[in-house]
């Protein structure tokens, strides 16, 4: 088991013939996932490594069962590719586009609910179930499967700390990328839920940074929600006031936000809290 | 992106925000002329991008002509948190009977728009947040539905009871909601929204903050950038596609990934170093950008070590190595580089340096112990 994807998992790319929708589409392809169509306007009826191209979602739900959506198009479209995706009932749209603007994610954030449908990002690297499906763009090779669920707000920093899992024999359920926009489709809370009601994941590791209250929130949740042990790494513990750390959610202001705080509410709640990414898989040891 | 109050009024004015005249000046003189334009007593205000300008002394009421050049002329040789005065706002002095508190900021939480109301206006909004968070009366407005008109006459109410007033300030956030809407803002703020003379409420201050993904919708803003919004270095390293803050350390840090960026720097100071920068090189591994990231990092005299942290995956660790050796060939680097390369193309990337003579880490906390030991 895992969360939210499986092996039978059918797959589209919206913008698969761009730069990075064609070079992942192969990769997402070489990795096991069933990419089963592409979306490029203007280039229905054309193939892409054998993958059928359609102008629409649409007509490509008339050949195709699709279970999720990956959007790579540039950030000016990436609004309408995400409400085509709903507007198609998509169950499950990733959007990795980063640079959305935060007033049309506000409302792609409502119209996606209205649809009944889930989305993951947008600014996220995705997520992946090892041995089983990935839609994203991380790297297979340094995952394993197994039982631990990563949630992250990050690309990179989530390598590293699957890097740390997998050395230390620590095998993954699903690991997810939520992005690190400050309007994000899903977040901590709604993973934390999925994670705890999947018999094959046995703890969660969470990944939080600097800028909003997700973290204090997410904390919360666990202590009163959580049976599974949950560690936490959050990052931004030497970040300025007032800037905005490359990620555009990633910014303390008003005195919120801050590192201090969402380590504070995870201790509080009972929460293991790691002061680097090789420092999980001892606590996660420690407590499962 | 970050504007003056002078641009804020500005904008407030094409929107019917009820905003004084104004002038600006970038010198003493011209502030003098416009003083005497005005006439009656002004009031001088220093034009930076941070708050607390009044206790820093860039805020003075002056009388004369005489007088605003002189004011005029302190204001401009202030350095205010760094940042150096370069224009003044000259504008008639009001008398205020009562200060209000109006603001408007996305909350990530709730993902509504919430409006702030207080009739406590004037002080920092914040600590008022802290010290009597009952003060502040707020509205969350979906986007999607628009302001709740009865909800927003009885919130406005427990501020302004008298209903002049309230219609005013009614008028005033509609406005308000607006502009955040149409010019894609992350906070917009009126402190104080001031009771003057006449019954009349006039924003006194303005602030207005832009969401930095949306600026490609709106030529329009491009002429209230502010270079000094950001250092030298950080407008170099934009130019160059790299994400780049300044710091105060001493250990400059070149990473792939903002997340792990931030983490770098953490670990850093947890081994008792000090960042000179965050610096993100971004997903794509351009030999170029590494060289460029360099370049900048370089250019700080503080920087007393290097420390490069790559977690290959989109980025390939042997474009990185490559960027390293063309920096190495064109530039002189005079301090120690600790290289951590990991993921896509590590075998070949670490290959490349240890061919010359660099010594590559596999693990983080490695090479960070390493790069603080060289400070």
């Amino acid at each position: 088991m895992s969360i939210l994807i499986d092996d039978n998992t059918q797959v589209i790319v919206q913008g698969i013939t761009g730069r990075d929708g064609s070079f992942h589409a192969k990769t997402m392809l070489a990795d096991g996932t069933k990419v089963v169509a592409g979306v490029t306007p203007g280039k229905g009826g054309s193939e892409m490594e054998g993958i059928p191209v359609y102008n629409s979602v649409a007509e490509a739900q008339l050949a195709h069962r699709i279970d999720a959506s990956v959007i790579f198009v540039p950030a000016k479209f990436a609004s309408a590719a995400i409400r085509e995706a709903a507007d198609a009932g998509v169950p499950l749209i990733v959007c990795i586009t980063e640079g959305v603007p935060v007033l049309e994610m506000l409302e792609n954030y409502y119209y996606v609910g209205e649809k009944g449908v889930r989305l993951i990002g947008p600014n996220c690297p995705g997520l992946i179930s090892p041995g089983k499906c990935k839609i994203g763009i991380m790297p297979l090779r340094i995952h394993r499967p197994g039982g631990i669920g990563v949630i992250s707000r990050s690309g990179t920093l989530t390598y590293e700390v699957v890097y740390n899992l997998t050395a230390a024999g620590l095998g993954q359920s699903t690991c997810v990328g939520i992005g690190g926009d400050p309007i994000i489709g899903t977040g901590f809370i709604d993973l934390l839920a999925l994670f705890e009601n999947d018999p094959d994941t046995t703890g969660v590791v969470l990944i939080g940074e600097i800028g909003g209250e997700d973290e204090e929130a997410a904390a919360q949740y666990i202590k009163d929600n959580m049976s599974k042990p949950v560690v936490a790494f959050v990052s931004g513990r030497s970040a300025p006031a007032g800037k905005r750390m490359g990620h555009a959610g990633a910014i303390i202001s008003g005195g919120k936000g801050t590192a201090e705080a969402k380590v504070r509410a995870f201790t509080e709640a009972g929460v293991a809290v790691a002061e680097k990414p090789d420092e999980i898989p001892g606590l996660l040891h420690g407590r499962s | 992106m970050k504007i003056h109050e002078y641009q804020a009024k500005e904008l407030f004015g094409e929107y019917g925000l009820p905003v004084q005249r104004q002038e600006v000046a970038a010198d003493a003189k011209t502030a003098r002329a416009a003083a005497e334009r005005i006439g009656g007593e002004v009031v001088i205000k220093a034009q930076v991008l941070v708050g607390g300008r009044g206790k820093a002394g860039g805020v003075k009421l002056v009388d004369s002509g005489a007088e605003a050049e002189r004011k005029a002329g302190d204001i401009l040789a202030l350095t205010i948190k760094d940042l150096p005065v370069e224009k003044v706002l000259i504008a008639p002095a009001a008398e205020i009977l009562q200060e209000y508190y109006l603001g408007m900021i996305l909350d990530r939480g709730s993902k509504t728009i919430v409006l702030m109301v207080s009739a406590e206006g004037g002080v920092d909004i914040e600590e008022l947040a802290v010290t009597f968070p009952e003060k502040i009366h707020q509205l969350a407005i979906n986007p999607v539905a628009g302001i709740d008109a009865p909800a927003l006459r009885s919130v406005l109410s427990a501020a302004f009871p008298v209903p002049q007033l309230r219609e005013q300030a009614e008028d005033t956030v509609y406005k308000l909601y607006r502009l955040f809407l149409e010019k894609d803002c992350s906070l917009v703020e009126i402190n104080p929204y001031a009771k003057v003379d006449g019954e009349q409420l006039l924003a006194l201050d303005a602030k207005v903050n832009f969401d930095d993904n949306a600026l490609y919708k709106h030529p329009e803003l491009e002429r209230f950038k502010n270079p000094e919004e950001y250092s030298e270095d950080e407008i170099e390293a934009r130019n160059n596609g790299l994400s780049f803050v300044s710091l105060d350390g001493t250990i400059g840090c070149i990473v792939n990934g903002a997340g792990l960026a931030m983490a770098t720097l953490d670990i850093v100071k947890l081994y008792g170093g000090d960042p000179a920068n965050f610096l993100d090189v971004g997903g794509s591994s351009n030999p170029e950008k590494v060289l460029n990231a360099l370049r900048i990092i370089l250019g700080n005299p503080k920087v007393k070590a290097i420390l490069i942290n790559i977690f290959g995956g989109i980025t390939r660790c042997d474009d990185i190595a490559n960027g390293i050796l063309m920096a190495m060939d064109q530039i002189d680097i005079k301090v120690p580089l600790v290289i951590r390369l990991i993921g896509t193309n590590d075998v070949e990337g670490r290959r490349l340096l240890v061919d010359r003579g660099f010594r590559v880490a596999e693990r983080l906390s490695d090479a960070v112990e390493q790069v603080v030991k060289q400070v």
